[in-house]
């Protein structure tokens, strides 16, 4: 294709997203937008998996048969989230094998959030409270997306997420009517879990080297800023009800602009973690890289019988 | 050379008197792994009442590219919509 088809093919791509028509896999897209949506989907698509196992390790030390049942269902929950997602990515044009691969080399990110640890179950309820919340914020923009199946799997996403928050609140208030010490668990929680929350909308806008171009193609409709200070301002009222604060002595209402003004964001702290350098990086990638190798055999010998069932099959026909 | 799980495509009745329609897709060794598969994938909120699977590989797609000759001509063939002809007010249940 010459230089002037492919630009004029990309006139016709940018028209047809500025008229909010969806782009499905087939459609002709530009290279950079196809690279771009693999990133970011399979990014996402990483951090639901990964993001089960700092959850998956309360699983059975959860204090009632009620918790454990929730908890369990949420990490379901986030299994089948990261698989709406990988398949999303594959319409694309890569392999799910090739998506494990840039994970496990390290080569793909998820969120840094998950390389925090969980040390007290009150951590259960501070993840699906600020976490969980902080995530729908994210999803829920993403709704109207443009490319087809990264909408369509961020719908069914969001529907199933509202009761990840709930649950993970509810624990929070049941701590905090508890007694003395459950209370301070609850605030120890919070106090660990705010600042990393607030990390997860990204870099400050003008950090954001990729938000310009996202925005063009509505695979984000507001900038990290704006959807860090809605979860700061929808947040507060909540820790304010359980009788909780958040570890920021800047934290303040502004009249005038009638949301929360707050403190500055450790930034060493947040491109460390990026960077590898947080608590559980290292095992967190061992944990994936383990499963993904130790179920080699089990991939296997699956694939082993499906065929000599196939082959059965034909031998009775015959 | 070991195989990969080949890739399948879910399709969901939501409840009887409706179709079964697209839900998304999965990996499975076969086509009953794929249904349970599936089943844990994408029912489980009660969101259906019968699974289908078939491996993408046998499904055909038309091209974008081809959507010009493919539906462009339904569009100047008005006259199969009602609308087309014209009637006197006065005519009813027509």
């Amino acid at each position: 294709m010459s230089d002037k088809e492919i630009k004029n093919l990309e006139a016709i791509f940018e028209a047809r997203i500025d008229r909010d028509e969806k782009i499905e896999p087939k459609d002709w897209m530009p290279e950079k937008y196809r690279q771009t949506h693999i990133r970011q989907i399979s990014q996402h698509a990483h951090s639901e998996i990964v993001g089960m196992l700092p959850e998956g390790n309360w699983i059975t030390r959860a204090p009632s048969l009620r918790r454990k049942a929730a908890l369990l269902a949420k990490v379901q929950d986030e299994a089948g989230h990261g698989l709406y997602l990988y398949s999303a990515a594959e319409t694309l044009g890569i392999s799910r094998n090739e998506l494990y691969e840039q994970l496990h080399s390290g080569k793909a990110k998820y969120s840094s959030i998950f390389n925090y640890p969980t040390i007290s179950w009150a951590d259960i309820g501070a993840i699906g409270w600020l976490v969980d919340g902080a995530a729908i914020i994210n999803q829920v923009a993403l709704c109207t997306t443009s490319f087809g199946p990264y909408a369509r799997a961020m719908v069914r996403i969001c529907k199933e997420e509202s009761f990840h928050q709930r649950q993970g609140y509810e624990i929070m208030l049941t701590l905090c009517k508890g007694t003395a010490e459950q209370k301070a668990m609850a605030q120890d929680a919070l106090n660990r879990w705010w600042w990393p929350s607030l990390m997860m909308f990204g870099p400050r806008d003008e950090e954001s080297p990729h938000t310009a171009q996202s925005m063009k193609w509505k695979l984000k409709r507001k900038t990290n800023d704006e959807l860090r200070q809605q979860f700061v301002d929808q947040t507060i009222p909540q820790a304010d009800i359980l009788g909780i604060t958040v570890p920021d002595p800047n934290l303040k209402w502004n009249e005038a602009k009638g949301q929360y003004d707050f403190g500055e964001i450790d930034w060493d702290e947040f491109w460390q973690v990026v960077k590898g350098h947080g608590p559980c990086n290292k095992e967190r990638m061992e944990a994936r890289v383990g499963a993904w190798e130790e179920g080699t055999w089990v991939r296997d010998a699956a694939m082993v019988y499906a065929e000599k069932q196939a082959n059965k099959k034909v031998a009775q026909a015959s | 050379m070991k195989k990969d799980w080949p890739l399948w495509e879910v399709f969901v009745r939501s409840k009887n008197g409706l179709e079964h329609r697209h839900f998304g897709s999965l990996h499975a060794a076969d086509a009953e792994m794929a249904l349970e598969n599936a089943r844990d994938v994408y029912t489980r909120r009660n969101e259906g009442v019968s699974i289908w699977v078939v491996e993408s590989k046998y499904i055909t797609a038309s091209n974008p590219a081809d959507n010009g000759e493919l539906f462009e001509p339904a569009k100047d063939k008005v006259y199969r919509h009602p609308t087309f002809y014209h009637l006197p007010d006065e005519v009813k249940h027509m």
